[in-house]
């Protein structure tokens, strides 16, 4: 909570001189758009310098170079680690290893923490408080990262939760064993459209095709979770709709003007929750 | 009759440990990961045996060989009813059962494939859960769950 109030502070004044030239490695062993660029960007507004690499082909990785080796060299050149990583648990491994602080940005298929702090300020200032919403997750629910950590997360704040997905997509139980252990209540739907009026919160996700062994499976279900702007007609009017990006057709263009579309500002609050967290560890605030 | 007929199926010896109380469907598994296949040492077993407790039971002698506490964590894991009884001079000189690990460290593998520990040269750390009464494995890195039935161990 105390980030979400120095993310408040850096929304009003982005341009503090705090990191006074101070060098912040954002290490991207594999591609990213928004996260990179939104922590590179926050770095910039806060006066640190960036160093580092986009991918792990323009590092030593490609030669062989161990995580560890790695790090500990990134070590000697900076005050701060970023890094995004294809494998599970890297980001703890190296915060083990390393003599700076590490920013987890995202290892593998487990954590995305920075994302999940940027969804709970963008729901916090869309409805005033984290406490006692109707929150709606639509999607993939199995897979997506983002939905596990902010679910876990809203556990804290007795949310209702409304989860809608293709059976083959539900909520995982070891998820769901969280919302059961803090006394909440969540139902599940394969219907999109009921769920909507109920909603203060609607957090769409892509379904990837992927993620079905039968493309039949999925021809099936693809389009049956997008949402378009006439479905907003019976919303609350205090719903926002959030996605964590990169969207393909899950949210029709026509919602984008629809003043409870948020998801382009929630991309924004990314680099103030980003400011506030390298501040924040740092000491700076 | 029924004393002396049990002693008849597993030969008694004279020195070593006895792995009694192993759940009948887990023997072969504490076998495995005890890697008594390779030992050189006398081992005697036998499987679903009657128990009054456990209704069937996997028993396990090996003489010689008396267990380390990173051993007895992993029959914990796999057999947690087991009891291990010191036999020296053919005299039972200790009974114990055996505990479950609140953590351990570079006994197990992830069952993750992905987890940095399989990708890198990383020694494991897990915290050993109790999920709907079956023990789990929390990987300390990747936070997934390894089940009894994946649990590799080194």
């Amino acid at each position: 909570m105390q980030i979400l109030e120095i993310a408040a502070e850096f929304e009003k004044e982005p341009h503090q001189n705090l990191l006074n030239g101070r060098v912040i490695a954002s290490l991207f062993f594999e591609p990213s758009t928004r996260t990179r660029l939104s922590f590179e960007s926050a770095i910039q507004k806060m006066g640190g310098n960036v160093v580092g690499f986009s991918s792990a082909a323009t590092s030593s990785v490609q030669k062989g170079e161990s995580l560890k080796d790695t790090i500990l060299t990134v070590c000697n050149y900076s005050d701060l680690i970023v890094m995004r990583h294809p494998v599970d648990g890297s980001a703890r491994y190296a915060s083990e290893v390393a003599s700076v602080p590490i920013i987890n940005a995202g290892d593998g298929a487990n954590q995305h923490p920075t994302q999940c702090l940027l969804d709970l300020y963008s729901i916090k200032k869309t409805q005033g408080t984290l406490e006692n919403l109707e929150v709606t997750f639509v999607g993939d629910l199995k897979y997506g990262r983002t939905v596990h950590s902010l679910v876990i997360a809203l556990c804290q704040f007795n949310t209702k939760f409304h989860l809608v997905s293709p059976v083959e997509l539900k909520l995982p139980s070891a998820v769901k064993r969280h919302i059961k252990e803090a006394n909440l209540q969540y139902e599940q739907y394969t219907d999109f459209s009921e769920v909507i009026p109920k909603s203060d919160i609607i957090y769409m996700t892509r379904i990837q095709r992927e993620r079905f062994p039968d493309p039949l499976e999925y021809e099936k279900v693809k389009n049956a979770y997008i949402l378009d702007n006439s479905m907003l007609d019976n919303s609350r009017e205090n719903c926002r709709v959030l996605h964590p990006l990169p969207r393909v057709n899950e949210i029709s263009v026509d919602v984008d003007s629809n003043p409870k579309a948020y998801y382009f500002e929630q991309a924004l609050n990314g680099v103030f929750v980003r400011q506030a967290l390298i501040a924040a560890i740092l000491g700076l605030k | 009759m029924n004393k002396k007929r049990k002693e008849l199926i597993v030969s008694a010896i004279s020195n070593g440990t006895v792995i009694d109380h192993i759940p009948a469907n887990k023997l072969f598994q504490v076998i495995r990961i005890l890697d008594l296949e390779k030992s050189d040492k006398e081992v005697y077993f036998g499987t679903n045996l009657e128990s009054k407790k456990y209704g069937r039971k996997g028993i396990i002698k090996i003489s010689e060989k008396y267990f380390e506490a990173n051993e007895t964590d992993k029959i914990a894991l796999v057999a947690p009813t087991a009891t291990l009884i010191e036999i020296r001079d053919f005299e039972v000189v200790k009974k114990s059962t055996v505990n479950i690990p609140e953590h351990i460290e570079k006994i197990a593998k992830c069952f993750n494939p992905n987890c940095v520990t399989n990708k890198e040269q990383v020694p494991t750390k897990f915290k050993v859960i109790v999920v709907d009464g079956e023990i789990k494995l929390a990987c300390h890195y990747c936070e997934k769950n390894t089940s009894q039935n994946n649990m590799v161990f080194y």
